[in-house]
This record gives structure tokens, sequence and C-alpha cells, in this order.
């Protein structure tokens, strides 16, 4: 198998989709001998294999383990011996490491910490490239202390160097260096920020740099796929929304504008589209006469356009929490797909929180205010869905007409507490659909107090709903 | 069909769209390269004002190629993107014949081969860059925008260079054109188109390039305010707007500050030129809120 091959594995097994005819697109794009450095392969690669822009991140990360880091300098007394037409294993910067070995035999010996430091801070106030480049392989050397076999990530490694070369300082140190540089009749103000902005920019580069070197020793020592394998993070549309890190939940945050955008013109299309709508004799017979009378072009009324009437009851309490503010947002950003939205929360109360959401306010800000204005506990503060509904119908009994369709969002999990399905069989009878959209594994429903199979019978479908993708794919087909 | 490349390497590529004003990035001449070697179509897609458009018609420019573009909006089909029979000048000549002779089986059969002839095909931009006998560079702009059922009238002309018409038969491209489509990302193209392009994402430029391609959009802008200028929208664009400014945007600015008279740079002058950079109020709000706090 080539490298192209296994790299291509590696893709799928990320989750990336690549089918065999673009696999055979990268493959004839390297035939042309034009394609001769690295830059240029990768954007080869890029240009076949990837997609979808969302993927570029995972791409480079992998090309980077499976066709090594940049060797920018070209140093001539190592090119010699690796022979670079060889084949396709040459792309691997193999020397790099043989001459980073060299750097850390030989000279890392005689250096202190703070020379090591000075010597960074020099090479980033002038820019040097290469010498930036060989330092940061001496930094790895002397503080990063990799201890061969151990299966750690390398953000640990990263994480050791940078406390040692004491990043931020190195930055503050350098934005103030940059500062005296700029021309001082200008105005001050933008002098700093924009010295600033080019400090952060060059430590970023510093940073890049010793995250590429760690990962190539880690790869050196423990292989390419075993390497590739701990820095596998799931694709964004993958992750469970319930177990996301804080970093994941802000990627998934940002993604919410663009889902809703795509959304939303696809349900506006499939609409429009749906059924033809009936023959418009008159126009038809009009445009005929241009044509000496044959009915050549027939011409069709404008389908009625009905859009759906959205209730949703979102249970607030800790456990899922994230998923129903999540789920609440996207219906929100997508509000100008339904004819009106109305919503409310629950633990074992239930309120109505449809002013909260105020399309110009911060969606975060909505919730804090939900969280601690609106009347969602009742007694104890754990969830208690039999009592949710039963309020909820007593409370709002006009809420729910024939044209509703009503969303649940919850798992089920309901305390051991009496889960009065009846509410939901009513419910269903008097509105268009119910769906239930429950963000826990299938395989844990109806385990311990999670009663679905209590609800189930009463909804048109009850979803696992974890990731962007499920979420995506539910509401695509909402009506 | 003849198959000659219109580019020898990717530097080529680079040099020959430099000038006719456009700036390209790596990732960008290698997409139009490997286009051009594979004859395969490129998907361009990226914020809106970072030049999707613009590379299409450079490449055309610099290659002297004919450009023919085929607008995409909702509810364009077929008689609009590929073909169409010319109904009125097939029903006059009906009539004609009418007129010469009663229309026996013979003559009928003659004449329906007659009205089903090259004669009578009103080419859209599709066959047109098909048809055509010199070089053609087509554009496919905003493809976001038709029904994904429509798609499927591109799938054959991207993937085989050819359209099929029931009464004719198939027509194949005399020259390959190079095909440009974008896209603004407003929906998921489907599986099946993607698979048939290249895809090149086209994002906000780095400063570098920024300035160069201010400098050959405004030449007469002085180097110390250029230099201002892409600090200036590199620090914007790290904020957290609801619209970035793209280059058009930016170009408009630098623009707007030489005729205002403008040598350097302060805060005073950005906030009130702000406007030309970012869209939204709130973003205004954000970044001059911003700008005003020492960093």
């Amino acid at each position: 198998m080539d490298l192209i091959t296994e790299f291509v594995a590696e893709l799928r097994q990320y989750g990336i989709p690549v089918s065999l005819g673009e696999s055979i697109d990268a493959h004839e794009a390297l035939i042309s001998e034009l394609i001769d450095d690295r830059e240029l392969l990768k954007e080869a690669l890029a240009a076949t294999l990837i997609k979808n822009d969302t993927h570029r991140e995972a791409f480079e990360s992998l090309f980077n383990i499976y066709f090594g880091v940049s060797v920018e300098h070209g140093d001539t007394e190592d090119s010699e011996d690796n022979n670079k037409y060889e084949g396709e294993d040459s792309l691997l910067a193999g020397n790099t490491v043989a001459k980073s070995a060299k750097l850390s035999g030989g000279s890392s010996g005689s250096l202190t910490q703070e020379e090591v430091i000075e010597m960074l801070f020099n090479a980033l106030l002038n820019g040097e490239k290469d010498r930036l480049n060989q330092l940061a392989k001496l930094a790895v050397s002397m503080f990063a202390s990799i201890e061969p076999g151990r299966p750690v990530g390398g953000v640990y490694y990263l994480y050791r160097t940078l406390r040692n070369i004491d990043i931020e300082a190195l930055q503050a140190k350098l934005k103030n260096a940059l500062l005296k540089q700029r021309d001082k009749n200008t105005d001050e103000n933008l002098n700093e920020r924009f010295a600033s902005d080019e400090a952060t920019l060059r430590t970023e580069k510093l940073k890049k740099l010793i995250e590429d070197e760690i990962r190539q020793r880690l790869i050196e020592d423990r292989g390419k796929q075993a390497m590739a394998k701990t820095l596998k993070k799931p694709l964004l549309e993958d992750i469970d929304i319930m177990r996301a890190s804080r970093q994941e939940m802000f990627d998934l945050q940002q993604a919410i504008v663009p889902l809703s955008r795509k959304l939303a013109s696809r349900l506006a299309n499939r609409r429009r589209h749906l059924r033809q709508g009936r023959l418009n004799w008159p126009a038809t017979i009009r445009k005929s006469m241009a044509l000496g009378g044959s009915l050549a072009e027939p011409i069709f009324k404008k389908p009625k356009i009905s859009k759906p009437d959205i209730i949703l009851l979102a249970d607030l309490s800790g456990s899922v929490a994230s998923f129903a503010r999540f789920t609440l947002q996207l219906v929100y950003a997508l509000s100008s797909q339904f004819t009106k939205i109305r919503s409310f929360a629950f633990i074992d109360g239930i309120d109505e929180i449809t002013s909260y959401f105020d399309l110009t306010t911060d969606p975060m800000k909505s919730f804090y205010k939900i969280n601690t204005e609106a009347d969602i506990m009742w007694l104890d503060g754990h969830s208690d869905y039999g009592h949710a509904l039963t309020d909820f119908v007593k409370k709002w009994p006009e809420a729910v007409t024939p044209k509703s369709s009503v969303l649940i969002l919850g798992d089920a999990r309901s305390n051991y507490h009496n889960p009065h399905s009846d509410i939901l069989k009513q419910l269903s009878k008097k509105s268009k659909h119910v769906y239930w959209l429950n963000p826990e594994p299938k395989a844990y429903w109806d385990s311990g107090d999670s009663i679905v199979k209590e609800y189930a019978p009463f909804c048109d479908e009850v979803l696992e709903v974890r990731t962007l993708k499920q979420l995506e794919l539910f509401v695509d087909k909402l009506d | 069909m003849e198959t000659s490349f219109v580019f020898n390497s990717p530097d080529d590529v680079q040099a020959s769209l430099e000038k006719v004003d456009y700036i390209s990035s790596k990732t960008i001449t290698t997409a139009v390269f490997l286009a051009d070697r594979l004859k395969k179509p490129v998907l361009i897609e990226g914020p809106a004002g970072t030049g999707k458009t613009e590379l299409a018609k450079s490449v055309a420019a610099s290659t002297g190629s004919r450009l023919i573009r085929l607008q995409c909006y909702e509810g364009l089909d077929e008689a609009k993107a590929l073909y169409e029979w010319n109904y009125k000048k097939q029903l006059l000549r009906i009539q004609a014949q009418n007129l010469v002779t009663d229309a026996d089986n013979e003559t009928w059969k003659q004449l329906e081969e007659d009205i089903f002839s090259e004669e009578f095909l009103l080419t859209r931009p599709l066959l047109e860059a098909i048809m055509s006998a010199e070089q053609t560079v087509l554009l496919i702009d905003e493809v976001d925008r038709i029904e994904i059922e429509t798609e499927a009238l591109l799938l054959e002309i991207l993937s085989d260079f050819q359209v099929s018409i029931p009464e004719l038969g198939t027509l194949q491209a005399k020259r390959m054109p190079l095909v440009f489509l974008t896209s603004n990302n407003s929906r998921e193209l489907s599986e099946a188109l993607k698979r048939r392009c290249l895809f090149l994402h086209i994002d906000y430029p780095d400063m570098i390039r920024e300035k160069n391609i201010i400098k050959r959009r405004v030449p007469e802008i002085e180097a110390a305010l250029l230099e201002q200028i892409g600090e200036f929208v590199r620090s914007i664009r790290q904020m957290d707007l609801k619209k970035k400014p793209s280059v058009s945007e930016s170009i408009d600015w630098a623009k707007t500050l030489i005729t205002l008279g403008i040598h350097t740079l302060d805060t005073e002058v950005a906030n009130d030129t702000i406007s030309v950079l970012l869209k939204y109020q709130s973003d205004i709000d954000t970044a001059i809120k911003e700008l005003a706090v020492h960093s």
C-alpha cells in the first residue's frame, strides 16, 4: 500500500468521507512531476481529497504526521545522502530528525535556560525563520524531557516546554520591543495594538514550531498510526453535546449560525418545491398567444406555503441542560422558518420562556435570566416529567393546536415519579406531531429511572440526538 | 477533442494571474493548476468578497480565453442553463411548409428532422461553453442558489464535458473548458457535485497578500498608509464580529482614505471611516469599543 492510500485510509478513519474517485484524483495529481515541494503536495492533496472546509483542520494534523514537518531551511549537507527522488517515502522529513538529534547532542549542554530564552527572543524580534526553527528544536530537547514509550499525547510536553521558556513573558517582551521600533509620530493607541497583534502572531508561530517538533519526535518513538490515533479528535458534527468540553462547546456555538442559515434555506427551498401548484389557465393561454396559440409552456400557480408552528418543551435540569440550551438556540436561530415558536422550560415545575428569547440579545444572557427568573422548579428540583406535563396542560391549555408540532427535549429520567403518560396521549391527539429528542445513547434508554417506553407510543418518533449531525437531520425533516 | 494544457507549472499560474492584477496564494495556484492538468472543475468556497468570482475572471483574462458565465438563481432550469428549442422559429417553419404543400407523411418526417436541428437550438451558457471552438472559461456563479434537484443538470457537463439532447444526441466538448463554480455556502452541496470537483477554499488573505492586493488595486497609495491599513484590517478581523471585513471592503477603505487626503491613520480617523469596513451597527460598536481600550 503506498503512502497516499494509507493516508486516505487514515482520513476515512477520522470520519472524513473520501471516495475512491477522489483517491484516484489525488494519485493523478501527484503524477505530475511539477508537484515537487511539500506545500504543493499538501495543497494538491487538500484540493482533491477534502471537500469541506471544516475538515481542513483534521487534514492538516494528519498531513503533518504522514508527510513530516516542513524543512524550510535547505541544509545541503544532509540532503545529499537522502536521495530526494527515491520514492514517496522521501517526502517524509527523515532528515529533520537527524538534524535535531545532532543539535540536541551537541550544543544544548553548554547553554543555560536564560541564554536560550534570549536567543529565542532575538530570533523572534528579527523574524529569522531558520534560526527560530533550530531554536525550537533545541528548546524541545532541553525542556520537554520526552520519555520514550510513554503513551501520553504531545500536549503535556508542549506545556512543559512553553512553561520553561516562559512564553507569556517572552510575548510581552517582544511586544515592547516591537513597539519601540515603530514610528513614534503615529497614533499611540494604534501602535500599541498593532505591536501586540504582531507579537501574538510571532509567538503563535513559535508555539507551532515547538508543537511540530514534539510531534515529529513522538512519531519517531511510536510510529505514524499510533500517533494519528492519539491525535484523533471527533469532527465537530460528531461531538457528543452532553459530554462536550468547554472548547468543543464553544466551537459548537460558533457553528449554530452558519448551520441555521443552511437549514433555513433548505427548509424554505423544500417547502417551495414540495409540490407544484395547480395549472394557471388564464396565464397559460395568454402565454400561448405569442406562439400562435400553441400551448407550449404551461404556467402553474404558486403553491401555498405552510410553515409549522413549534411548541418546545425543554428539560433544563442539570443532566441535560447543555443539550436543551443548544437545541433551543438552534430552533430560535431558525425562527424565520416557523409561524411561531413557543418554548417552555421545566424541571419539575414548568414555565413559559418564549419572551426571554429576543433575537437581538446574547443567548447566554437569556439562559442566565431563565435560570434566575423563570419558575421552573416546583418541589425539589429533580426532573419530574409527569408533573411538568400536567402543569403544562393546566396552565396553557390553548397552547397546543392541530397545527402545532410539539418537541420535547429531555432524557425522560423522571426520578421514579408518576409519568402521567395519558397527558402526552392527549397532547398527541390535539397536535400535528409530537417528537421526543433524547440526548442519551439509545442503549441507556429504559434503564434505571428512564421511562422512554412509557411515552414512546404517543410520540410520532423518539430520536436519539447526541450530535450536531443528528440534530441537523432532525430539523431538516421538521414540518 | 484536443487535450492541451493552458499552464506549464503552478508558478506559471501565479505569474499569469499576477499579470492581470490577481494576487494568488499557493492554495489558489495549486487548485487552478490541477484543474488544468486533471481537467476537472474547481468548486470555490469562502466568505463573500474574497475574490472567488474574480479568480475565474482573471484566469480567463490571463489566458485570453472567452469567459462564459452562468449566474445561478432559484428556479434556474434546463431552458435557461443548457439549451432550449426555439419554438417560435419552429412554428414559423411548420407554417411555411403548410403554405407550400399539404403535409403528407413523407414531408412531415423530413420536416421533423429539420426543426430539431442545431439551427433551431438556442444555446444557453453550459451548451455554449461546450460548443465553443476557442478556449473558454466557464463560470457557474453562486451554485448554492439553485435547488438540489437542479444540480443534477450540471453533473453530466462537469464529469464528461458533454450535453445530451434527446432529439439530437450527445454533444461533446470541442475544447475542454476550464470550469469554476463558486458557492457562498448557504447550503450543503450534494456529494455527487462535490465529488466531481476539486475543492478550493479562499479565506481572508494574510497581511502580506492583502497589502499586495491593495497595492495593485490602488496604486497611488503611500507605503506607510498601506502598512497601517494592512495591520488595522488584520486587527479588526481578530475581533468577534458578525461579518468580518473582506478584501473588497479593505480596498474601498483604502480608496476612501486617499479621497479624504489622509496620510497616517489614527484612532479618530479609524472610528470615523470604519463604516466602510463593517456593515453591521453592532459590529461597528464592538470595534470602536475595542479600539478605545489599550491592549
